[in-house]
């Protein structure tokens, strides 16, 4: 009974326990690039330091998430929200009052109702 | 240490033998009292509440008071409230100043209640100690050496203390339930789809949902009546005929059969939290409850899942934080794509980048059917495995958490450690299912445990009929912390 300890009792998560089996299908390893991409895409500016500590720790984290692998899904559908709903329509029908004002306080640069960003178009 | 419960405040009110602003100032000392040792509210605004306090009493005098009228309460700073500060615990929100109110804020308002403050929370709800907060860490009364949960810790620690009869919280993976059992009170996160996540700072939006946190399973009901409703701003609120929680609370237990799944009793659970949690079920048996085991074959997934799902859910979300409306903007920048990247380093704290990392790896080109779509195949599993349960129970009892309040800094800085500290709540957000956890009784180190109850979808009033009926036979939530808040 490797997944169980001394009484018997479902070990569930003691990390790493990786149930490997016929399903199971390793991804390949976090690489530096891959960290520094993914901080690109997120729009996170990264340095060297912390995109190496970021390696250490998602390599980790994906460790655990590889538990995943082990388990066949071939004939389940995706669950994408908890109750399996269609989405409802509204009616098409202008709802928003101007709140442009209030909204814009909070902004951190703004002229003539227009939120200001560096020049985007030479 | 003492504190009242909502419903004899409420008492007194109705009474005449308080006032509104003469309750709302008691807290109002309460906090400024104990807020520097405990750090649990990010702002007060003592003027504003007295106001509204004043307001509500006007209100009674009128005859137009409600139930809740006059009752105050803190807020989860998760929840926008116009003119509030609203953080969510981020630095990238620490000058928003919201300019308007979310659904559950808007409801408790019309309902008279009084607004006591903003509570700490971890930074956008990522968190399960409230140790990730831009405003610093909050502590347990407990022990102040101790975390509260997360990442409604503020919230937790408020109530705990005495510092709010009741408090808002937000449950995306266990942030209600978690805090509430660490702190020994009562929280309650509804059926996805209950209580609308309008004006909700999103984090994993197929996830999040909010509820209600207090000393009581009936003061849970009297607030959760006052935030459910359907709401057409949030698109996947439910619209569903209306239900007095309040409704069942007295009705006996005899017959009530209470699902104990095996997989709860695994490696990593605390002995005295086992023991705790095995005393209230037998507890339950003299109420006339049976037991039946009932297994979640796939509960072991719902870590590695949720830790799939969620941070891509938030990595979507979370791409809202541009530096342009509203939020942090960085000082310094030669373009537009470096203002984002250095507004959104500098705005966000490290376990938020962490997971923004992860959602967005998750999402990419190429690891999208293998993390993703996989995730959300087994999320299917993990709610089926509750279905199947429910055939057989009417509840679902277990602990909340596998051990009591662990100290500070003690699993910082191993993220992996904390995210399997969520083991036991994780699945009931997966499956969109209610849940809860209530005080069981306390550790050797005079910690409070949590006790689970988990519930079929839309069963929240038998689920606080079950938690009430243990309250009446038993004290673990009259207690209150005495050592920490003083030391």
């Amino acid at each position: 009974m490797p997944n169980c300890d001394v009484k018997g009792r479902a070990l569930m998560i003691p990390y790493p326990v990786l149930v490997f089996n016929g399903f199971c299908r390793s991804i390949m390893a976090l690489t530096l690039d891959d960290v520094r991409r993914a901080a690109h895409l997120a729009r996170i500016a990264v340095s060297d330091t912390e995109a190496s500590a970021a390696l250490a720790q998602l390599t980790q984290v994906f460790g655990m998430i590889e538990q995943m692998q082990a388990v066949d899904v071939s004939n389940i559908a995706p669950m994408s929200h908890a109750q399996d709903l269609v989405l409802r329509l509204r009616q098409d029908v202008v709802t928003e009052t101007d709140q442009r004002q209030a909204n814009q306080a909070v902004a951190p640069e703004v002229e003539h109702g227009l939120y200001l960003v560096p020049k985007v178009i030479e | 240490m003492t504190y009242q419960t909502l419903q004899s405040l409420a008492q007194n009110l109705a009474k005449g033998t308080c006032s509104s602003v003469e309750i709302t100032q008691d807290y109002l000392n309460k906090i400024n009292e104990l807020n520097l040792s405990l750090n649990c509210f990010i702002s007060v605004d003592p003027a504003r509440s007295l106001a509204q306090a004043a307001q509500a009493d006007q209100r009674r005098a009128r005859g137009e008071a409600g139930p809740l009228t006059g009752i105050p309460l803190a807020h989860k700073d998760i929840f926008c409230a116009k003119d509030w500060l609203t953080t969510c615990g981020s630095k990238m929100l620490s000058n928003f100043v919201s300019p308007y109110d979310a659904h559950v804020v808007e409801s408790l308002n019309a309902a008279g209640m009084v607004t006591l403050g903003k509570t700490n929370m971890d930074e956008f709800a990522m968190g399960s100690s409230n140790e990730t907060s831009f405003f610093g860490v909050v502590h347990n009364p407990w022990d102040l050496n101790r975390v509260p949960g997360g990442s409604s810790g503020g919230s937790a620690a408020a109530v705990a203390a005495g510092l709010a009869p009741v408090a808002t919280g937000t449950d995306t993976g266990g942030s209600i339930r978690q805090p509430a059992a660490l702190t020994g009170i009562c929280g309650l996160k509804p059926t996805y789809g209950t209580v609308s996540r309008y004006g909700m700072i999103a984090f994993a939006s197929s996830l999040d949902q909010a509820g209600p946190m207090a000393h009581t399973a009936a003061d849970l009901a009297l607030l959760l009546n006052a935030m459910v409703g359907f709401d057409g701003r949030d698109s996947t609120s439910l619209e569903r005929p209306y239900t007095d929680y309040t409704g069942q609370l007295t009705q006996p237990l005899k017959g009530l059969r209470i699902g104990l799944p095996k997989e709860f009793l695994a490696a990593g659970l605390a002995p005295e939290v086992e023991q705790a949690v095995a005393a209230a079920i037998a507890q339950y048996q003299q109420l006339g409850a049976t037991i039946v085991d009932v297994t979640l074959p796939n509960m072991g997934l719902s870590v590695p899942v949720y830790y799939v799902l969620a941070p891509a859910e938030a990595s979507s979300n979370l791409s809202r934080y541009d530096g342009v409306r509203y939020g942090h903007r960085a000082a310094e920048y030669v373009d537009l794509m470096d203002m984002y990247k250095r507004s959104r380093a500098e705005g966000f704290g490290a376990e938020v980048k962490r997971r923004i990392l992860i959602g967005t790896y998750v999402l990419s080109h190429g690891y999208y059917d293998a993390y993703y779509i996989r995730a959300q195949k087994l999320r299917r599993l993990i709610a089926q495995d509750f279905v199947a349960a429910f055939a057989l129970c009417d509840v679902i009892m277990g602990p909340t958490s596998p051990t009591t309040a662990f100290k500070l800094g003690e699993k910082s800085a191993d993220p992996l450690q904390m995210y399997l500290s969520d083991i036991y709540t994780i699945g009931v957000n997966l499956a969109g299912l209610p849940g809860m956890s209530i005080p069981c009784g306390f550790d050797g180190q005079g910690l409070p445990v949590g006790l689970q109850i988990i519930g079929n979808y839309f069963d929240e009033a038998r689920m606080l009929n079950v938690a009430h009926q243990l309250q009446q036979v038993s004290d673990w939530h009259l207690r209150a912390p005495t050592a920490g808040v003083r030391s």
